[in-house]
């Protein structure tokens, strides 16, 4: 009797905890269920207001919880070796001595790294030698900082208009950034980072006097989006003048219609991107405001020499074709150049990384993929759809990245990249050892008594093999963005260094004759 | 008390009436279990999973790429999801749509799938069986001679005809 009533109990126990159990599940199930659908209603609930002072993304992330969390991201590394991770990411010049070399008598040769996800951006610009042994330009900060309402507060202050929190929020005020960022333009790097904390925030609550209101923040939201619409858009004043120059160009860009119709519609004003450029192109935009080809020393306002077209030898003739202006003291300017080649004492040119310009030459422009249809590519998070703003390498994310167009294996793409790039640092090498072979030709000229008058036309080839091989060694994507366009640029660098060697050895040959 | 009432009314208090009471108790869990799963099969809109409607397939929110893809593509007009993507014999039909709704509803519920998706080799056969059950009389001369021979899939060359654009 007992047994049985025990029995009959168990069971009834096991019975309830089914169900117990069933019902968690289907409960679980509902409230799933819900908040999909909610998700699918809702894209986002602004909670904050934040304007145009807000270069702390914390605010913008209480709104946009999910892109927020993926910008965070961009601090995650995924690069590991013996021994844990790297406090920082590995030299350039111990993997490849040549660059030594090739920037001698240039701050790179003394410090050149492997870059980091945007979150690094503005604390290695401070800690790199490049800018705590050698005195930079403030202009260094035009794309490593959320510099924008920094630059109207100058410029309102330089036109005359009174400056407040309140004011400096209201409007993106693009006479006020334009006035800002020319008059910061020829100072040091320490001065206009030490104004750049000197900008409200919109966190850190100002206190008249304090002359710290702000911290300084790397690229953040208010850079690409406008924070009363949260339409994407352009804010840096160098992109905005140098795409401007590039609309008045004639260099075919098909991969940008909304330019060809700026200019069958004889338009007198200037090409504005915030107003004429489609999304699409704008999901490219934003990367090219600092994924270029620039100069950003203290010679002349920041440039990107965009004035003949996007492809590399429409850069080298703006180059080419640039004088700087006269100093203050009435010194002329003379002949553009970026440094003088310690070892050769030649006149020549940095490439700084001109992915926006590279990937305009390739296949992916073409068929219209932006920047972000790759680095930032749409993911799902339950039901919403959003732009991953983990900023990385699309081989760390081939699903999303490359898969969406590409239906083949991952393994099949990863291969495909590997070869491309494969190939164009074979290329890259053999390039590098031609400009070493013609910087040892040209060292032998000069210590043989080589004239000024004979070295010149040498010294104009050897500035043309630099500033290829450094066009493709700079840019970070080893000839992927365009893999044809790459490999053209570095068979004309191999060439041109060659030709340099040979004349040097005619030069050599005929002093000892 | 105790001691000497409970062997006495042991049969009667605890088997049948404690029984009794056990029972209500499980009868209303019972209920509850049963409303809280009909109500979420309503809510989740259950039943229009036994119907043909396209409709149903962008009740997950990852199928919508796909419906906006088969609306642009040229066989909207003849086809819906189930014409290309279940087997067209009842029992076929049935067990593919089980073994898909389950399958694809765990995934999205727990969230852990590719994105953009990808078909399985197990669909991709009944897309392949599909095609040909609709355009035998037209393609019946370029089928194996004998079964089980390998052939290329329609959608190598066709892969447009059901979401256009992908």
């Amino acid at each position: 009797m007992d047994r049985q009533k025990n029995r009959g109990f168990v069971w009834l126990l096991l019975l309830a905890a089914i169900m117990a159990a069933g019902t968690f599940g289907v409960v679980a199930l509902l409230v799933n269920i819900f908040e999909r659908k909610q998700e699918a209603r809702a894209p986002f609930v602004r909670l904050v207001e934040v304007n145009e002072v807000s270069t702390d993304p914390e605010p913008w992330g209480i709104n946009f919880p999910e892109q927020y969390e993926s910008y965070l991201r961009t601090a995650d590394t995924e690069r590991t070796e013996y021994g844990g991770n790297h406090a920082l990411p590995p030299s350039k010049l111990e993997s490849s001595p040549w660059l030594k070399r090739l920037y001698d008598g240039y701050a790179f040769s003394i410090e050149y790294r492997e870059a980091r996800g945007h979150a690094y951006m503005l604390g290695d610009q401070e800690g790199t030698k490049r800018v705590t042994e050698v005195q930079q330009a403030g202009a260094c900060l035009h794309c490593h900082a959320s510099i924008i309402p920094t630059y109207r507060r100058i410029g309102m202050e330089a036109l005359g208009e009174e400056v407040t929190e309140a004011k400096l929020g209201e409007s993106f005020h693009q006479e006020a950034v334009m006035a800002g960022f020319e008059a910061v333009s020829q100072m040091n790097y320490e001065d206009v980072h030490a104004e750049l904390s000197k900008t409200p925030d919109g966190v850190v609550k100002a206190t008249p006097g304090d002359p710290h209101l702000g911290d300084a923040h790397p690229v953040a939201c208010i850079d690409c989006h406008d924070p009363e619409t949260m339409a994407i858009r352009v804010t840096r004043p160098g992109f905005l003048q140098g795409i401007a120059k590039l609309a008045r160009s004639d260099d075919p860009l098909p991969h940008l219609p909304s330019i060809q119709r700026w200019r069958d519609s004889k338009s007198d004003q200037p090409y504005n991107p915030n107003v004429d450029a489609t999304r699409q192109e704008m999901r490219s935009f934003v990367c090219g405001q600092c994924h270029v080809e620039y100069y950003c020393a203290n010679k002349m306002t920041l440039t990107f020499p965009w004035g003949n077209g996007l492809k590399m030898e429409n850069a080298e003739q703006e180059w080419e074709e640039t004088t700087f202006p006269a100093s203050e003291d009435g010194t002329p300017g003379g002949e553009f150049y970026d440094f003088v080649h310690k070892e050769t004492g030649t006149k020549v040119f940095k490439a700084q990384h001109p992915e926006f310009e590279l990937w305009s030459q390739g296949i992916h422009a073409r068929a219209g993929v932006s920047c972000s249809d790759c680095h930032m590519p749409y993911e799902r998070q339950g039901a919403t759809k959003i732009s991953s703003h983990w900023v990385r390498s699309p081989m760390l994310n081939i699903n999303k990245a490359c898969q969406t167009c590409h239906h083949v294996s991952e393994q099949e793409l990863k291969d495909r990249v590997e070869t491309i790039q494969d190939r164009t640092v074979a290329i890259m090498d053999r390039a590098a050892i031609a400009m070493t072979d013609m910087l040892d030709a040209i060292v032998a000229a000069e210590k043989a008594g080589a004239s000024e008058a004979e070295l010149k036309p040498i010294r104009t080839l050897q500035r043309k093999a630099m500033w290829r091989l450094d066009y493709i060694s700079s840019e970070n994507s080893k000839g992927f963005h365009a893999d044809q366009e790459a490999v053209r640029i570095l068979g004309e660098s191999i060439d041109y260094s060659r030709q340099a060697q040979a004349a040097a050895y005619k030069l050599d040959s005929g002093a000892k004759d | 008390m105790n001691t000497s009432d409970q062997p006495s009314s042991e049969p009667l208090l605890g088997a049948k009436p404690r029984f009794g009471r056990w029972a209500i108790l499980f009868s209303l869990l019972l209920g509850m279990l049963a409303g809280l799963g009909m109500f979420t099969f309503g809510y989740g809109n259950g039943a229009s999973y036994l119907s043909n409607n396209p409709q149903t397939c962008v009740n997950c929110h990852v199928m919508q790429d796909h419906m906006d893809s088969w609306q642009k593509s040229s066989h909207h007009h003849v086809a819906v999801c189930n014409d290309c993507h279940l087997p067209h014999d009842f029992v076929g039909k049935w067990v593919t749509k089980a073994d898909n709704g389950f399958f694809h509803s765990l995934a999205f519920t727990l969230g852990n799938y590719k994105n953009p998706i990808q078909i399985k080799p197990r669909n991709r056969r009944v897309t392949q069986s599909t095609c040909i059950d609709c355009h035998k009389d037209f393609v019946h001369s370029l089928l194996p001679s004998s079964a089980g021979q390998d052939m290329q899939s329609c959608v190598h060359c066709h892969s447009n005809v059901g979401h256009a654009l992908r």
